[in-house]
């Protein structure tokens, strides 16, 4: 009796000790991984130091704040200070060089219609073909998992030149290129997801007198929730930052979208104006983290759902 | 019900399968039929065979050896990044893991690069290198092993977040009793990892390992926006190299095309290599 006594201090004493060491650990590792994040953001906080720079000093004095060391005394580091800070000028340009408002609405316009077209219409095709069997349903799931596998190169010349064709070269006609496009991911996610649904349920509504649409909007609608966030998510992730089917499909003189006005800052011969560069990076960065920052949950989830499928 | 359901066929399939044929079969199959003729716009094909598959390699009786330096750079990228992502990603995720403090907030730090596009990416590393490599008078398109580790920097800081997350959800899977009844049976965490943790995320792992690979492989914008193939298209990924040819040079769509097809037949064969592993993988468990 005694002995079971002892036997289990000595556990408790062990676990205590391992217990111990676990929490200096995870104090360690604490205090390593905020270094590390603090280092993985710098880049971004860099940028956002710089873009308030005179361009002359981005690239003189890019990680530090004044162009005078501090032991020459503070008045001279902060006349030095003054010197290499801009204030806005930077922002005024960029805005000016890159119309960044209009490309930053034509690039909201297009990734939400895109998505929304996406996920509207792939539900519906998957919830079709998962419940009609036939070679027809058959044939359009296996074109979706072929072009899943075809890289964007293959297609884009032909791709490009059709969307001239048909008149699709504005902001409302991407968006069918990228439902198109988008489509193999996006149904093969949501089959996956109708085939778990009973069908006991559909055929219930069924008694009750729905007809198929009432019953795909009105029952099965609510319990795809979790896969129409997964996939609005990931989508969007592509259609906001997508740079080269827009780049070649849209009418590009008239229509930029962010990544594209990027790119275009940079000119034929090769130059850049860096202080414009470093503003508008940063507009394009903020409304990503705000969005980030918004939705973070959904975000890792549908990231962590998603790729448990594909 | 399936009687019902199926005359609803417009509604339910007709929208997106029209958009799919727009955007992806027919651009798909005639851009296969193009690969076999000469033309510069989708109108004036006129059918040359196999001449502009001959044409990557030989070039006016020369061997031409850009299509092929690109195809060994670009695997050598996809390599080197797939082993420093996945290992690094999979580090972090068995750390944050542990519960530690700060994990939620260190998540957030790790995984925000991949949501900013590759252009945007590009252009603050480019920054960032330039003005470190102007102290030694080089910059990041001196040389193409500068350009390649630029871009393995730039890839890895983009990616190593969104393959923590899927590590973390992967280690999250693994049944609790399974790591307790190791524990008890003495397990130390160096034997935990080798034999429990690692063979449970099997799947996981196969899954990253691609992920990454075709990310590699098909890796363009960061390309096009920190080197721009320079110098000399020494540092031009496939992707690249291929909308340089049907782009860059007029009369050349037609091997850019042939270039494609070749492209989409290589990430064709990775993705059914990666298919065959994961329902392997899947009936083992």
């Amino acid at each position: 009796m005694a002995k079971t006594k002892s036997v289990e201090n000595q556990k408790k004493a062990d676990l205590a000790v391992s217990a111990a060491r676990q929490s200096r650990h995870s104090g360690l590792l604490t205090v390593f991984f905020t270094v590390l994040s603090i280092f993985w953001i710098l880049p971004i906080i860099i940028v956002l130091l710089n873009s308030f720079k005179r361009k002359a000093y981005i690239f003189k004095n890019p990680f530090g704040l004044s162009s005078v060391p501090i032991s020459q005394g503070f008045d001279k580091w902060s006349a030095g200070l003054s010197k290499t800070f801009v204030g806005g000028l930077n922002y005024g340009n960029a805005i000016r060089k890159t119309n960044f408002f209009s490309c930053f609405g034509y690039s909201l316009f297009i990734t939400v219609v895109s998505v929304a077209l996406i996920v509207l219409c792939c539900s519906m095709t998957a919830w079709y073909i998962t419940r009609v069997k036939n070679a027809a349903t058959k044939t359009i799931y296996v074109l979706c998992l072929f072009s899943m596998i075809v890289p964007f190169q293959m297609v884009m010349f032909t791709l490009s030149k059709f969307a001239n064709i048909l008149h699709l070269s504005t902001p409302w006609g991407i968006t069918i290129i990228y439902l198109g496009f988008g489509a193999g991911l996006s149904i093969f996610m949501f089959t996956g997801f109708v085939k778990s649904i009973p069908l006991e349920i559909e055929e219930a509504a069924m008694i009750d007198g729905c007809n198929p649409p009432q019953i795909f909007f009105g029952v099965d609608i609510p319990i795809m929730k979790p896969t129409i966030i997964t996939v609005a998510i990931l989508q969007s992730m592509w259609v906001w930052n997508d740079y080269l089917l827009p780049s070649l499909v849209l009418d590009v003189n008239k229509y930029k979208t962010i990544p594209i006005a990027v790119q275009y800052l940079k000119q034929s011969h090769g130059q850049i104006d860096w202080g414009a560069m470093m503003a508008v990076l940063v507009l394009a960065i903020v409304p990503i983290i705000i969005f980030y920052l918004a939705a973070q949950k959904y975000i890792i989830e549908g990231v962590m759902a998603g790729a448990v499928k594909g | 019900m399936d009687k019902t359901v199926k005359k609803y066929w417009p509604l339910f399939v007709l929208p997106t399968m029209a958009a799919f044929v727009i955007g992806f079969i027919v651009p798909f199959v005639y851009g296969l039929f193009l690969s076999f003729c000469k033309f510069t716009t989708v109108a004036d094909w006129k059918w040359v065979g196999f001449k502009n598959y001959t044409k990557i390699f030989v070039v006016n009786g020369k061997v031409d050896t850009t299509f092929l330096h690109s195809l060994w750079y670009t695997s050598l990228f996809t390599i080197v990044t797939m082993l420093i992502i996945n290992i690094v990603a999979f580090a972090i995720a068995l750390a944050l893991t542990k519960g530690i403090k700060g994990t939620n907030l260190f998540r957030t730090a790790f995984f925000l690069p991949n949501l900013i596009g590759g252009i945007v990416l590009s252009y603050i590393w480019l920054m960032i290198f330039n003005s470190f490599l102007a102290r030694y008078s080089k910059t990041i398109v001196s040389t193409q092993w500068f350009a390649f580790w630029g871009l393995v920097i730039v890839v890895s800081w983009q990616q190593i977040g969104y393959m923590m997350i899927i590590y973390i959800a992967g280690i999250q899977n693994i049944p609790g009793e399974l790591i307790e009844a190791a524990k008890i049976d003495g397990a130390n965490s160096h034997q935990l990892l080798r034999f429990v943790i690692i063979p449970m995320l099997m799947p996981t792992i196969t899954v990253c390992t691609f992920l990454t690979l075709t990310n590699g492989f098909k890796l363009f914008d960061q390309n096009l926006a920190l080197t721009g193939g320079n110098p000399a298209k020494q540092s031009e990924l496939l992707a690249l190299n291929i909308y340089d040819t049907m782009y860059g040079t007029t009369g050349w769509q037609g091997v850019g095309q042939a270039k494609a097809v070749i492209f989409f037949i290589l990430v064709a064969v990775i993705s059914l290599i990666q298919n065959k592993l994961t329902t392997r993988k899947e009936v083992q468990q």
